[in-house]
């Protein structure tokens, strides 16, 4: 299960995850992406479909029921597709830190020679 | 103004790359079967062009619910031809990619060669017959399967190119 998963997240599924903290359908997710990353990160149609499929199948995100006049399907984050953000998060700022880390002694190191 | 064109491309990304330098000319490509594109006279680089295999026809299920989520995102489909749907966006929205990482373009090319490398070896296999007893029908399977190596290879290329790139980059 989620726990026992311990690779590092694409910067795609990461970005979906994060943008599916509120109900979204695929094109918001998109703007929503590109807004936040300001232009960096470009979700394409084709990967984001593939991903948003994929991530229901592993209960990451859910469908939310169709309302109202909206044909557009929304999705939102799942319990377990919030435990395993919240361990991508805590990897990435491990690896932060252990760069600031390492990069800062060395500039010690430097500035004591 | 419109104007049809008669072309068969062999590899798609090629047939993509002519389709935008028309658009950039102010040839919009509407509609397409059988090696038969129509253009229509617009503004020069209005549209950004894509092509792309779907798992399923285009009439099928599946390939309709991706479709009309493409239609969602602002993406129109221009033509359809078997598994192959024509697309294209305004490139006043910025840019147009269907693929925008590694993984999933390597997959695209994959179910590119899966679907040209039997009717390939098919083709070659056919047309070796015309080469050796001689009838002259299967001199088109020669052909065709001889034309078909080239996009085959470079596909390929891609996909090792991408793998390579994979080892040290998401």
């Amino acid at each position: 299960m989620a726990l026992e998963e311990q690779g590092a997240l694409t910067e795609a599924v990461f970005y979906i995850l994060l943008a599916l903290h509120q109900p979204l359908h695929g094109y918001g997710i998109m703007q929503g992406v590109q807004e936040l990353t300001n232009n960096r990160v470009v979700l394409g149609p084709g990967t984001l479909y593939g991903a948003l499929n994929t991530l229901v199948e592993k209960d990451w995100i859910k469908p939310l029921a169709e309302s109202g006049d909206s044909r557009r399907k929304q999705y939102v984050i799942t319990e377990q597709g919030e435990l395993v953000f919240q361990q991508e998060l805590a990897r990435l700022e491990e690896l932060v830190h252990h760069g600031k880390l390492v990069l800062r002694s060395a500039d010690h190191e430097k500035d004591s020679d | 103004m419109k104007k049809t064109v008669i072309k068969f491309y062999s590899n798609f990304e090629k047939e993509e790359q002519w389709l935008n330098r028309m658009a950039a000319q102010g040839w919009h490509c509407t509609d397409y079967a059988l090696g038969r594109y129509v253009f229509e006279k617009g503004e020069p680089g209005e549209y950004i062009y894509r092509l792309q295999l779907l798992d399923y026809p285009a009439a099928h299920a599946e390939s309709a619910a991706y479709l009309a989520f493409l239609e969602e995102t602002g993406v129109e489909v221009i033509a359809t031809w078997f598994r192959w749907v024509f697309l294209r966006k305004k490139a006043a929205d910025g840019p147009f990619e269907i693929f925008s990482d590694r993984e999933s373009r390597i997959s695209h090319y994959k179910k590119v060669i899966a679907m040209l490398l039997p009717i390939t070896i098919f083709n070659l296999i056919m047309g070796m017959r015309a080469l050796l007893d001689g009838p002259r029908l299967y001199s088109v399977n020669l052909f065709a399967g001889v034309i078909a190596i080239f996009p085959l290879i470079s596909y390929y290329q891609r996909t090792l190119l991408l793998h390579k790139e994979g080892r040290i980059r998401e």
